[in-house]
């Protein structure tokens, strides 16, 4: 570590209790070349490795009790991160000097905050809301009325603001104005995917949630344990610390355990069933055919050796391999976005919040580069696999009023009989 | 118009009328002076400026009806081919020459980009099309099937593909240049593809919807310069000076009773009304929405004995169409006031040159794309009955059904509605 850490080492140790969410990410360093300062030749690295460690087991506890709590927890501990993320990137580029002329000008971010908060909760959340207050006839059907209005509702809270904001522009602070408001959609856009995806992810089964974050964090841990021992050669300009060595090795490692992880996270109803509502009591369903274990035989001169005659293999753990394989090739070009980032405005970290590491965003690229192709590689490749005549079937039973399914049942009826017409 | 532009500007327009696309009458915007001697109720060039202005509107006008009668796609291919001039111009405004020069393959980054984008949002768009179009070629029908299915995908690794390429050409010394630009780049994408995305869906809901919110900012912008032209006299704001009080009220007010006379016009035609389900440009019949059938009301008798008009036929959507009206006079401007700040902020005179005399696509499209968004939302909320969530199962079970599961589905719906129904009763 450089000899101006020293101090980040000290108050990092004092707040050992506050660390959250956190990567062994190597912090980058801006201002020398590569070479001198790769870890393997630094003497204070096991005292530096040594804390980060104590860090990290807390922030796993931590981590897993939420996930022990259930959906609803995880969700709002995705908004609490989601909320410092979005305040530490609008204070990023902000200038004390010019705001002081504009007053009003911060409520306006977080006017827009807002609006994306209610434009992509409410999306995500309407279905399962409807699905839990179906017992009381008067709340169902407030609920819907609004859930049907919900995209003009968000769609004029976002042209006020955008009034609001032509309104306050002042002389001489345009171009400041306009790079400000450009800066909060670019941030919004960001936080938002990523958090919408994260939670979409968490309701179709904590094991999509989980399984990628896991991946991130051990890709991280194990470039830095393998960069700690072996690294040697230098890997890319933006972040002088990262090694081939740390990378190769991370990725090896990474599908090897998405593997493994996959089959032990499988097997826990909690994780794999999905949430339909916003109830919070125990789940009980059925896994559906990925979660049920299929056994291969294994040849003859392993099962001389180990004495296992054949190994059951959870057919999610394929879907593993591909999740595991882009955390460990693809994932880290988040963070390398990020240090060129930081290094194009001349920033040292994102903000402060964790002490010693920066901020929530520091810890985050990654995991927001992996959540959105957590759920896109599940919506293409999982579900699809899934869908069949029950439950679709299941979907317009649950989903649909009487006098709706009896509309579906003619339209496709019509439909059926074009289409037999035309064959 | 100001005096020194007032040698340059009736030569090119004279030599570019023909070329003058969809084009609104909005005042030029000034940079350099402030209000008062320049309103154009002082400006003795202003006759002039007005017939040139008049004529380049009647050519566009005549080309825009054209396409109009064509068709859906045609109008379509009109939207795709506004928009790539819109993002070319947009692209281009910010970016510095000599930066560029050292960073080669940089702009063919935006265009991937935007090749990306465009595939996302209209293959979203003609998913639910394609899956309808019957076509007899099995295999081409497969291969499009299973490529609708993975669109997400492809789009997301293109997209994916792009970020990567971006991020191992940054070079030393130029990283908050490209990283504005990449932000710049993405901000471009999203304005120009969110407007142009509802304006297709609208269109495919029936011309109606895309083409009376265009009018009625083609009306409120032609309204508001003639209104300023004879009555202007107090400003209206700052940010374009030309523009005036006297101006936005009248065209309001036009605007407004446009909106109901011609929700009216429009709604009789059975090519704007009906919704296009498909992909093919045949003539549309379909059974007219209750939004389209007149309603009769009876006048009061003093006008029944002066005009000898019993009744009057109201459309139900002319009372949309006054929602419309009513924002395109208000809200709409401001996606004017927005570009002109803009235009101020950045020291930019226009944002292209495609349009002689009168800027670029964007200056023109401004407004338009303020209103097509509303359109959208308006339509999808207001308008649209509830079987939304119907349509979406419909399509889930078209585009991932067989024909022979879709049979069984039905089938057996079937039975567990009429089981449902003998048990409540």
């Amino acid at each position: 570590m450089q000899r101006e850490n020293n101090t980040a080492l000290s108050s990092a140790a004092t707040s050992r209790l506050r660390h959250r969410k956190q990567s062994n990410e190597v912090i980058p360093d801006p201002s020398k070349a590569n070479g001198g300062n790769l870890l393997v030749d630094d003497h204070n690295k096991y005292k530096s490795m040594w804390i980060r460690a104590y860090s990290t087991v807390w922030m796993i506890g931590g981590f897993a009790l939420i996930v022990y709590m259930g959906h609803l927890y995880i969700t709002a501990m995705v908004v609490v991160i989601q909320i410092f993320m979005a305040k530490e990137l609008l204070n990023l580029l902000r200038k004390a000097h010019e705001d002081r002329s504009l007053p009003g000008f911060r409520l306006l971010n977080w006017h827009f905050f807002f609006t994306a908060m209610l434009f992509v909760y409410g999306r995500l959340l309407s279905q399962p809301l409807v699905n839990s207050v179906t017992s009381d006839k008067f709340l169902y059907q407030f609920v819907s009325s609004h859930i049907k209005y919900h995209m003009a509702i968000c769609y004029f809270f976002y042209i006020a603001g955008f009034m609001w904001f032509i309104l306050t522009l002042k002389k001489k602070m345009y171009k400041y104005q306009f790079g400000q408001y450009a800066w909060t959609h670019m941030i919004l856009i960001v936080v938002f995917t990523q958090s919408s995806f994260t939670v979409a992810n968490i309701f179709e089964g904590i094991f999509w949630f989980l399984l990628p974050a896991s991946l991130i964090i051990i890709n991280d841990i194990f470039a830095y344990i393998i960069g700690f021992f072996f690294g040697r050669t230098p890997l890319i300009k933006l972040s002088p610390k990262k090694t081939w060595e740390g990378f190769i090795g991370a990725s090896v490692t990474t599908i090897i355990s998405a593997f493994a992880l996959a089959n032990v996270l499988g097997r826990f109803q909690w994780l794999t069933c999905p949430r339909k509502d916003l109830s919070t009591g125990w789940l009980q369903c059925d896994p559906g055919p990925l979660f049920r274990p299929e056994y291969y035989t294994l040849p003859g001169w392993i099962h001389q050796w180990f004495l296992w005659k054949e190994i059951s293999i959870l057919p999610v753990q394929w879907h593993a391999l591909c999740l595991g394989l882009f955390a460990s090739i693809i994932a880290p070009f988040g963070g390398f976005f990020a240090s060129g980032f930081k290094r194009a405005f001349k920033i040292k970290d994102f903000g402060d919040s964790i002490p010693g590491h920066g901020g929530i965003t520091d810890r985050m690229d990654c995991q927001m580069v992996m959540a959105v192709f957590a759920y896109i590689y599940h919506q293409s490749f999982v579900v699809r696999e899934g869908i069949s005549v029950e439950i679709i079937l299941d979907q317009i039973l649950t989903n649909l009023t009487f006098e709706e399914q009896q509309t579906l049942l003619i339209k496709l009826g019509q439909i059926l009989q074009e289409r037999l017409g035309h064959s | 118009m100001q005096k020194d532009q007032g040698s340059s500007a009736p030569s090119t327009p004279t030599n570019g009328r023909v070329r003058h696309r969809r084009r609104s009458n909005e005042f030029p915007v000034e940079m350099s002076r402030t209000n008062g001697n320049h309103l154009l109720a002082n400006d003795h060039n202003k006759y002039r400026s007005m017939w040139i202005r008049a004529c380049s509107s009647l050519w566009m006008l005549g080309g825009f009806l054209l396409i109009l009668y064509l068709g859906h796609l045609y109008i379509w291919a009109m939207v795709v081919i506004i928009q790539i001039f819109m993002a070319r111009e947009l692209f281009n405004l910010l970016r510095k020459a000599h930066e560029d020069k050292r960073l080669p393959g940089f702009r063919i980054l935006n265009w991937h980009f935007y090749f990306t984008a465009m595939l996302f949002v209209y293959g979203r768009i003609f998913s639910h099309g394609l899956v309808n179009t019957v076509t007899s070629d099995k295999f081409f029908y497969r291969l499009v099937s299973r490529l609708i299915k993975y669109q997400m995908v492809i789009c997301y690794f293109l997209y994916i593909a792009g970020f990567m390429w971006f991020i191992l050409t940054l070079k030393k010394k130029m990283y908050k240049y490209q990283f504005g630009q990449f932000a710049w780049t993405h901000m471009i994408l999203i304005v120009v593809f969110t407007q142009s995305a509802f304006t297709v869906a609208n269109i495919f809901e029936g011309i109606f919807w895309f083409l009376l919110p265009a009018s009625l900012i083609a009306v409120n912008d032609v309204a508001a310069y003639f209104f300023g032209f004879f009555f202007g006299k107090t400003p209206l704001i700052k940010l374009s000076p030309k523009k005036t009080w006297e101006g936005f009220i009248g065209a309001s007010v036009a605007t407004m009773i446009s909106a109901f006379v011609l929700a009216n016009v429009f709604g009789h035609f059975q090519w704007l009304t009906c919704p296009r389900k498909d992909l093919s440009t045949g003539w549309l019949h379909c059974d007219p929405d209750p939004l389209f059938k007149p309603e009769y009301y009876p006048l009061p008798v003093w006008i029944s004995q002066r005009l000898s008009w019993k009744e009057i036929a109201i459309l139900p959507v002319q009372w949309h169409a006054l929602w419309l009206g009513l924002f395109a006079s208000i809200i709409a401007p401001f996606g004017g006031f927005f570009a002109s700040g803009f235009k101020r902020a950045f020291k930019i005179k226009d944002f292209g040159d495609s349009i002689p005399g009168h800027g670029g696509f964007t200056d023109r499209m401004d407004c338009q794309m303020v209103m097509a968004v509303f359109a959208y939302i308006y339509h999808q909320s207001f308008v649209v009955p509830q079987d939304y969530t119907v349509e979406m199962i419909i399509n889930e079970i078209l585009s991932s059904l067989t024909l022979e599961e879709q049979q069984i589905l039905y089938t057996k719906l079937g039975q567990i509605l009429q089981e449902r129904m003998l048990g409540l009763y």
